[in-house]
């Protein structure tokens, strides 16, 4: 139990630093490679939680893929290193205080501090649970059933948002010659042969 | 001590938090403000598996996995924006986005 | 008879109609002729009246024609009525007449003026408010007559508006006689609150009992009577141009001649000794009041005397031997002699306009000058007015001599003058004696600046402007024919109307019109003087006559010696006693920075301020403040939008608990 506890204290201590990072690093990059450890330390407490199948896909998806193309965007454009404004520090006093009373309000809420409300305490269990079956199986049994047309959906979103950043970002570049198929297919013959009467022993 | 359902949302409370925060106190430019809008979806994700676990319901991770699937969607064309902008404006500079000033 | 009242009343008010508001019509000629024509019927009218109310048998001495209902509110029943009784009778013709002579005088004499029908319009209007006010039969009905003839005044006196000096003395008079109106009104409400009426039969039936109350006012408790007659009495200081209220007279000068002679010698500044008159029932058990008004009267008499005597412009001194008058004739009522203060505003009325149009001849012969100092040796051009001006000066000095032919032979001003000097002597009381003193030392100083006046005008050589005097010529007949009409009535009216007024047919004449009991004593005494009282005052006035003779034919540099021996006295006299001065410094002034303390911060900095000023300029710094929300930042939405959202979270978890 111990050792439950230390790991998710760390896991959890590492996360919430990285996010912090994410959002007072200097260098761009830096922050992005915060937030990936942040997704890092996630998946670890995922792991811890009994989700593994969740903590997998987020490291799948979010650091393999929406946290690389940060990088990628990141890298693309050029941007000088910014030093801090110092509209930082003139936010910083209100902003950190309407966030800790957003913070400790959230913390009623749930129940971390207080009482909370009747249905927290009834929710709150201790530990982890013992699934019968694994977590991948039993999100497919879910998943593939139920929930089949989000499923889909899901997949549909996914291609639009596909088509949309293509359709934003596609850049036509003058002087690039393209094929059209279209008019090659529909030539007449009459721009793609003509008859021309050879002498003998002429050439053409 | 055990590990309960409230340390778990202590932490997706935190990350929340640190999301908004990062939001209004950046100044730099625009992409850590896409990080902090992951960093949000990421604490909302850390809530729902939570709840799922502790209450025996597959369907908060069900649905985790939905919002993971549009926050990738939404990073993508998020990014896109941003490239196109700059094409245009030549900055991503929070300060330089004034245009809605009225 | 109700006929020729109403006619009498309603004709010169249709005549001003027509020639004020048709004046673009009709034109300048018609408009004249309407008038005069209106105002000459009404004149003739008004003889047929006094003949028959005056000599009439003794139960036709009051008729009242009712015209219709006026106000008709609970207690309070006003009616538009016309009362006709001697006193009215006498009034009749005293504005009738001088007015009908004044519009043809003015035909000639404003004949180059731009705005002809304007001003006879004015002066038809002016006669018709005159009228209302003498056939008044209850106090609301003179009030209105009251006020009307401090209208036209105004609208007389600013007749040349496009004179500063003109539009002051216009708003200087009306506003004196406005603080005059309020005394009047005040004694009008007392009046009702003790009486319960305002007719004057219900008034004077229910005199006796009102001596008998007492009134509370400001904490005092007063006599009611007392206090009512004093109010009215500071009315009538103000429409007479008593001392006090007196400084509007003088600058009233600034209207054209005619002007003058009508409403500020005959007519409206006599209205207060009228209303005095015909209230004499309420006065006579008013004591104290009526020692107030000696006192006043007498007091005006010497003053505007003194005044007078250092007086350059001709017709300012004419303006200051009014208001002297005028006092004369309060103290007569003072002391109980109200047929005395009538006969001497019927004689003043033809002298004081016969001096008046006089002047006005003098000013148009001299192509409008008025500086004394600049004219002499005038009869030479104007012998006609020489000779009625003199006419003129003689009746208002009181030249006459006495004892022949019964009550003596002289000109109008000698029998009202002496009659009104006797009278206040026969009371034998305090205020009668000190009245008595002052104005035979005003007679003095009358005659004396009168025959000034006519010494430095007509006699010696002239001194002013040689272009002038080759131009200057006599007055036009249709100036003089009105001066001839006058002057007979300055030189007959006095021997002729003596018994009648004040001698042993003054019963027969009066009826019930004047108060009766107290008038028989007072007469009675007045009659019974010893042979000293009725001398002093021809002597009086034949020694003035011989020292401004001594000092402005004979002995010319005397004047500018005498200035130079008295230099405090003669600056206090020429400076009119430094009242305009006082009044400038103790009323205009304040009232002036009060006013423009109100504006400036009461309206303009508090109403406005926190008004509509303040309404604007808080939108406008609003709309400063909310315009920069709309930053055009994201973060700065995002932040309040965050902002937003803890203040809900808060309201709601503390609204759960």
């Amino acid at each position: 139990m111990l050792l439950q506890a230390l790991a998710f204290y760390v896991f959890a201590a590492v996360t919430v630093a990285s996010a912090a990072m994410v959002v007072v690093s200097r260098n761009p990059v830096y922050s992005v490679l915060f937030l990936i450890l942040a997704f890092f330390n996630a998946a670890a407490l995922f792991v811890l939680i009994g989700a593994e199948f969740i903590a997998m896909i987020l490291v799948i998806v979010y650091v393999g893929a929406v946290a690389v193309l940060f990088l990628f965007v990141v890298m693309m454009l050029d941007i000088n290193l910014a030093e801090l404004r110092e509209g930082f520090l003139k936010y910083l006093p209100v902003g950190a205080l309407i966030g800790a009373v957003l913070l400790f309000e959230i913390f009623i809420g749930l129940g971390v501090v207080g009482s909370g409300s009747s249905t927290m305490t009834a929710l709150d269990k201790a530990g982890a649970q013992v699934l019968a079956v694994d977590n991948t199986r039993a999100i497919g049994r879910v998943l593939y059933t139920q929930y089949f047309y989000l499923f889909q959906v899901a997949g549909i979103v996914l291609l639009v948002a596909m088509i949309g950043a293509i359709v934003l970002t596609l850049r036509t570049r003058p002087g690039v010659r393209r094929q059209k198929v279209g008019e090659q297919l529909y030539r007449p013959k009459g721009d793609a042969v003509s008859v021309v009467k050879v002498p003998t022993r002429g050439g053409v | 001590m055990t590990i309960g359902l409230e340390h778990y949302l202590a932490v997706a409370a935190i990350l929340f938090t640190l999301g908004i925060l990062g939001i209004f106190l950046n100044r730099k430019n625009v992409i850590v403000i896409l990080m902090c809008v992951e960093l949000m979806l990421l604490a909302v994700n850390i809530n729902l598996v939570a709840f799922s676990i502790f209450q025996g319901n597959v369907v908060g991770q069900v649905f985790a996995m939905l919002v993971l699937t549009v926050a990738a969607a939404e990073a993508a064309i998020g990014l896109a924006i941003l490239v196109v902008y700059f094409r245009n404006r030549g900055t991503i500079a929070v300060e330089d986005i004034n245009a809605m000033k009225g | 008879m109700d006929l020729a009242i109403k006619l009498i009343v309603f004709l010169p008010l249709v005549a001003a109609a027509l020639a004020g508001l048709f004046c673009r019509v009709i034109g300048d000629r018609p408009a004249q002729i309407v008038t005069c024509a209106a105002l000459l019927i009404a004149a003739a009218l008004s003889i047929f009246v006094f003949m028959r109310i005056g000599f009439g048998p003794a139960d036709g001495k009051l008729v009242v024609v009712k015209l219709f209902s006026w106000i008709d509110s609970g207690t309070l029943d006003i009616a538009w009525s016309l009362r006709v009784d001697t006193l009215t009778a006498v009034m009749l013709i005293v504005v009738t007449g001088v007015s009908s002579m004044v519009h043809v005088y003015s035909v000639g004499y404003m004949e180059e003026d731009p705005s002809i029908p304007r001003f006879m319009s004015y002066l038809s209007l002016f006669t018709f408010f005159m009228l209302m006010l003498v056939t008044a039969d209850n106090l609301v009905q003179l009030f209105f007559g009251w006020e009307g003839v401090g209208l036209a005044s105004y609208l007389l006196i600013g007749f040349w508006y496009d004179k500063p000096s003109a539009n002051a003395a216009a708003m200087k008079a009306f506003i004196v006689n406005r603080v005059g109106d309020f005394g009047f009104a005040l004694g009008i409400f007392a009046v009702w609150m003790l009486s319960g009426s305002v007719g004057f039969e219900e008034i004077f039936g229910k005199a006796p009992q009102m001596a008998q109350m007492r009134i509370q006012f400001l904490g005092m408790d007063l006599p009611a009577l007392e206090t009512a007659c004093l109010l009215l009495f500071v009315g009538a200081m103000g429409k007479s141009a008593q001392l006090g209220l007196h400084t509007w007279l003088p600058d009233a000068m600034e209207g054209p001649t005619p002007v003058s002679a009508l409403i500020h010698a005959a007519t409206m500044v006599t209205a207060g000794v009228f209303m005095v008159c015909r209230l004499s029932p309420l006065f006579e058990l008013a004591p104290t009041a009526l020692a107030v008004v000696t006192l006043i009267g007498a007091a005006t008499a010497f003053f505007a005397a003194t005044v007078g005597l250092t007086q350059f412009d001709n017709k300012r001194v004419v303006a200051y031997s009014t208001c002297s008058q005028l006092g004369y004739m309060f103290f007569a009522c003072g002391v109980g002699a109200y047929s005395a203060a009538m006969f001497h505003l019927m004689t003043h009325a033809f002298f004081k306009a016969l001096l008046f149009l006089g002047s006005g001849s003098v000013i148009h012969c001299l192509h409008h000058e008025q500086d004394m100092r600049k004219m002499g040796g005038v009869r030479e051009k104007a012998p006609q007015t020489f000779v009625l001006m003199w006419v003129g000066t003689l009746a208002l000095s009181g030249i006459g001599i006495p004892f022949i032919l019964g009550n003596g032979l002289g000109f109008a001003g000698f029998y009202s003058k002496d009659i009104m000097l006797e009278a206040s002597y026969g009371v034998h009381t305090t205020v009668g004696l000190i009245a008595f003193w002052l104005g035979v030392i005003a007679a003095f100083m009358t005659a004396f600046y009168s025959t000034r006046l006519m010494f430095m005008t007509f006699y010696g050589k002239y001194r002013g402007d040689h272009h002038t005097w080759d131009h200057a010529h006599e007055s036009p007949a249709v100036m003089m024919i009105p001066l001839y009409v006058l002057g007979i009535g300055a030189a007959f009216s006095g021997l002729v109307a003596y018994e009648w007024f004040v001698g042993h047919d003054w019963h027969a004449f009066w009826g019930s019109s004047i108060a009766v009991k107290s008038t028989e004593e007072v007469l009675h005494h007045a009659h019974e003087v010893p042979l000293w009282v009725k001398l002093l005052p021809l002597v009086m006035a034949v020694s003035g006559i011989a020292l401004s003779y001594y000092y402005y034919v004979v002995k010319t540099d005397l004047p500018a010696r005498t200035v130079r021996t008295f230099p405090g006295l003669h600056a206090l006299f020429y400076n009119k006693w430094y009242f305009d001065e006082i009044y400038e410094a103790v009323f205009v002034r304040p009232a002036l920075a009060i006013g423009r303390v109100l504006w400036k911060k009461g309206d303009g900095a508090i109403i406005d301020g926190l008004g509509p000023d303040n309404i604007a300029a808080r939108a406008q710094v609003m709309s400063g403040v909310l315009s920069r929300f709309q930053s055009g930042y994201l973060y700065h939405y995002a932040f309040v939008m965050l902002v937003g959202v803890a203040g809900l979270v808060t309201y709601f978890m503390l609204s759960a608990r």
